[in-house]
């Protein structure tokens, strides 16, 4: 099925969100619409999706104009679609979220799952799926779920599939399997659409890609282009990929952990005898899959942990056991994984947001008064120095894009005097233009001579900024390695596999 | 100066329109609960004017009930018909400081059933300091005030160090606290020293003259300086909100506990400073009411005035502000309803409906935009209090 999108506008209120917007999409092919957070992809899909209305413009399926007002009509259409956020019932089944909607009763009303379980084996038997009907969704790892979600799509026959951000929260292997499961989609007669930031997947999946900025469609380019020119046109300029890495000085050990154990509440183990050292003017990178440690490391290292043993020393003085305060203003500028959750308050302005963890200081305050005044002008500075772009610094932070509210908890952090900086996926879910910021203050403090400890689970960043690598396994280290190391060697440790 | 008189209106936009709508739905109320009205259903014409009549007797009596009465003015001033704002006021006043004690609470993300309990320790160390000891009139009064504050503010106090420490929830804790509270009264009032002498049912002795609240308006009228104190505390609670460092990170852990902590705030202080002064509050409302109005501590000094203020605080959004303007509605409501049962056929009960249809409302914005055809309510800093897991 072919569907083609002609004249597609949308506003909300002055903002013109989608500007005359054309699209195609032939059968059986992997279109990929690449484009910065906030050039109105999501927009865009939600409108072919049916979840907004467009201003003007029209879609047509196999030539044919249709009207879509709302998601029922897509799919009766055969369009699906994979949200970024997943839309499952975590205490349901696998079976059930995917009857959900669509729920076939025998007599007396009672629920039959039989054909929709028939259904659902044949189908993942087709793809090659591993899936237990019965398995309940809160137990299944991410990937997983976002495999229910593309059975669900296409138990309801969908032949064409929108994947918005599909890899946003994959592991670099869950990202392989699902560029596969993409791939046999295609062959199997599917059209997809397939939108992402992320140049290396749309490169490796894409027929064809449309680059849309500023809601319009800049331009076309072809997967064989260089991801520098994929990422010009997405960012509209030059872009530099690859941050400058300086040779420079390495000095004395800074952060020193040893014999680092830290367990969940019931004493099992999430970090296990954990040692390395950090100097000043080195970046170790902590690369690893999700989950495998890495935040409870970074959180203990602050002593946002509960449950911790061994020692964690700063410029030569135990820290392991001060609270929190104590230990950010010992010297540590925290960057955690998550911003939203842990990095920021989005009710409260940015201003307030830049002064969370220094709000008893001078010239905020003054015993526990509180001065707005001095928080506001400290605010328009950093905002100035950090380019954090809002038209007032009294806005509230959920109204800021997702690489300025990161601008802001960088300001923060960094703007205390600190010798030890903890980023903790510092660009996760980041357009380009803000990874490139963000990967520039990371090298930027690094070569003024301070120790840069860097979480992360993607590959490219961990190989663009560490000066040595440690990969986590299993809650262990399994080995601190050159930043010269090569890609398939990094993976292999990633997944485990020592030599 | 215009942009904070917007916010304000923008803010009270909401209460203003659920109030109205909820005095026309409890219009029809009163019109179809009243049996006079109810016999003259088959003539139309007599059967709406008299429906009229009495709704709209119904509400000038809860107007002259609880802000001016003319028949009052008749022969003695246009001031003695205020004499209903004053009793409006009076009982407006300890539900200012209740009200407060729950909507602090709710800035720090902690919801407070427990401003009852609170209330009457307040109650019962301000009625002890009151009876027993004798001082000169300002001390005297001050040590009341400050003995119902200190007791209540370790009542609550407590309930915030078994959130911190233990993770007990604070709803089921306070729910329990208020039990130990009711019963704890009862009991006091049996014992030798608090018992009045002479007399067999729970009423503690007079709290002598030099302990009172002085009057603001003269001997005939009951309004006491309680309401400065009130308001005082509502400026108090605004100030600490907004330009403390404390009030800083009592609004950091309410409105992200997760983050709050990351960025080195400790929530476990936060928690218990939050329900000391929660304590605090509401105990000094039980002290005011005591000492301004009621004199003698009984057993059902609290009232309502502990529940009613998680009423009040939602209605004031949590801000000290409106939950100022929320207790005097409340307060309006109850004195006005007494004078509406007693001088029309609509009983009391009429006014919970009204209260009830305000809170509805309030929490049903959409309902609200829908009736008005608005489409900019002011609605996202609508208080909702966490779930069991917040």
């Amino acid at each position: 099925m072919s569907l083609e999108l002609k004249g597609i506008t949308k506003s909300f209120g002055s903002l013109v969100a989608n500007d005359s917007i054309d699209l195609l999409v032939n059968d059986g092919e992997i279109l990929a619409i690449l484009g910065e957070n906030g050039a109105g992809k999501s927009t865009l899909m939600n409108i072919v999706y049916g979840l907004l209305k467009p201003d003007s413009g029209e879609i047509r399926v196999n030539g044919e104009v249709i009207t879509i007002n709302e998601p029922s009509d897509a799919l009766a259409a055969g369009i699906g679609m994979v949200h970024q956020h997943f839309m499952l019932i975590p205490v349901f089944t696998v079976l059930e979220n995917i009857v959900l909607g669509h729920e076939a009763t025998s007599k007396f009303g009672k629920l039959d799952l039989t054909k929709a379980r028939e259904k659902l084996l044949a189908l993942a038997a087709d793809f090659g799926f591993h899936i237990d009907p019965d398995a309940l969704i809160e137990n299944l790892p991410v990937g997983v779920q976002q495999r229910v979600e593309i059975l669900k799509a296409l138990m309801y026959d969908a032949k064409i599939l929108i994947l918005d951000e599909p890899t946003a929260v994959l592991t670099p292997q869950e990202t392989d399997e699902l560029l596969e499961v993409v791939k046999r989609l295609r062959s199997q007669g599917t059209s997809i659409i397939f939108i992402s930031h992320k140049l290396r997947e749309v490169k490796a999946l894409a027929d064809r890609i449309s680059v849309i900025r500023r809601g319009k469609v800049v331009g076309s380019a072809e997967p064989s282009a260089s991801q520098e020119e994929l990422a010009s046109l997405m960012v509209g300029r030059e872009v530099n990929l690859a941050p400058d890495k300086t040779a420079h000085e390495i000095k004395e050990v800074i952060l020193k952990v040893d014999g680092l154990t830290v367990s969940d509440p019931s004493g099992r183990g999430l970090v296990k005898d954990v040692s390395f050292e950090v100097r000043g003017g080195e970046v170790l990178a902590i690369a690893g899959v999700q989950g495998n440690g890495q935040s409870e490391l970074a959180q203990a290292i602050i002593n946002l942990e509960d449950h911790v043993h061994g020692s964690i020393s700063l410029g030569g003085k135990e820290i392991k056991g001060l609270s929190v305060h104590q230990s950010l203003h010992e010297g540590i500028a925290f960057i955690p994984e998550s911003r939203e959750d842990d990095g920021l308050i989005a009710t409260f302005s940015i201003a307030d947001n830049l002064i969370l963890d220094t709000h008893r200081e001078k010239p905020f305050a003054k015993g526990i008064s509180l001065s707005p005044r001095a928080v506001v002008a400290d605010a328009e500075l950093k905002a100035k120095e950090f380019d954090i772009r809002a038209q007032s610094v009294k806005d509230p932070a959920s109204s800021l894009s997702g690489g300025n509210k990161q601008k802001v908890v960088l300001a923060r952090e960094l703007s205390r005097p600190v010798q030890l900086l903890v980023a903790s996926q510092p660009t996760r879910g980041l357009d380009v233009g803000s990874i490139e910021f963000v990967h520039e203050r990371i090298l930027a403090e690094r070569d003024a001579g301070r120790a840069v400890l860097l979480f992360s689970t993607e590959l490219d960043e961990v190989l663009a900024l560490a000066d040595r690598i440690a990969v986590m396994y299993a809650g262990k280290i399994l080995a601190i390695v050159d930043s010269n190391v090569s890609r398939e060697k990094l993976g292999l440790l990633m997944a485990g596999v020592a030599e | 100066m215009k942009r904070i008189v917007d916010r304000i209106l923008g803010s009270a936009l909401l209460p203003a329109l659920s109030f109205i709508l909820a005095f026309i739905i409890s219009g029809f109320v009163i019109a179809f609960s009243d049996s006079k009205v109810l016999k003259l259903a088959s003539s139309p014409g007599k059967f709406i004017s008299t429906a009229l009549s009495t709704v709209g007797n119904a509400y000038l009596a809860l107007f002259q009930g609880s802000i001016y009465d003319p028949n009052l003015a008749h022969g003695h001033g246009f001031l003695q018909g205020l004499y209903p704002l004053s009793e409006t006021i009076v009982t407006a006043t300890p539900l200012i400081l209740t009200g407060l004690a729950v909507a602090l609470a709710f800035q720090s993300g902690l919801f407070n059933i427990g401003a009852q309990g609170q209330f009457i320790f307040g109650a019962i160390a301000a009625s002890y300091v009151g009876f027993h000891f004798a001082y000169t009139p300002v001390l005297h009064v001050l040590l009341a005030l400050l003995a119902g504050v200190v007791s209540a503010a370790l009542w609550g106090g407590v309930v915030g160090l078994l959130k911190a420490k233990t993770g007990a929830h604070e709803v089921i804790v306070t729910i329990m606290m208020n039990y130990i509270a009711g019963f704890f009264i009862l009991w006091i009032l049996k014992t030798t020293t608090f018992l009045r002498h002479g007399r067999i049912d729970p009423i503690a002795p007079e709290v002598v003259p030099s302990s009172h609240l002085p009057h603001l308006a003269g001997a005939n009228f009951r309004l006491h300086a309680g309401i400065l104190i009130a308001l005082a505390a509502a400026y108090f609670v605004w100030w600490l909100l907004n330009r403390t460092t404390i009030g800083f990170q009592f609004r950091a852990v309410g409105a992200n506990a997760s983050a709050a902590k990351t960025a080195g705030i400790s929530v476990g202080y936060v928690t218990v400073a939050t329900m000391a002064l929660c304590g605090a509050l509401a105990g000094l409302g039980g002290a005011v009411h005591v000492l301004g109005s009621e004199y003698a501590l009984t057993a059902d000094i609290a009232g309502n005035f502990g529940f009613d203020a998680i009423t009040v605080a939602l209605l004031g959004r949590a801000k000290p502000l409106g939950t100022v303007f929320a207790a005097l509605l409340f307060g309006a409501l109850r004195t006005g309803g007494r004078t509406m049962q007693a001088n029309t056929t609509t009983p009391l009960d009429i006014v919970l409906v009204i209260q009830a249809l305000i809170v509805l409302f309030i929490a049903a914005p959409t309902l609200v935009r829908f009736i008005f055809r608005i489409k900019n309510l002011k609605t996202q800093d609508a208080m909702t209090s966490k779930g069991w897991n917040g």
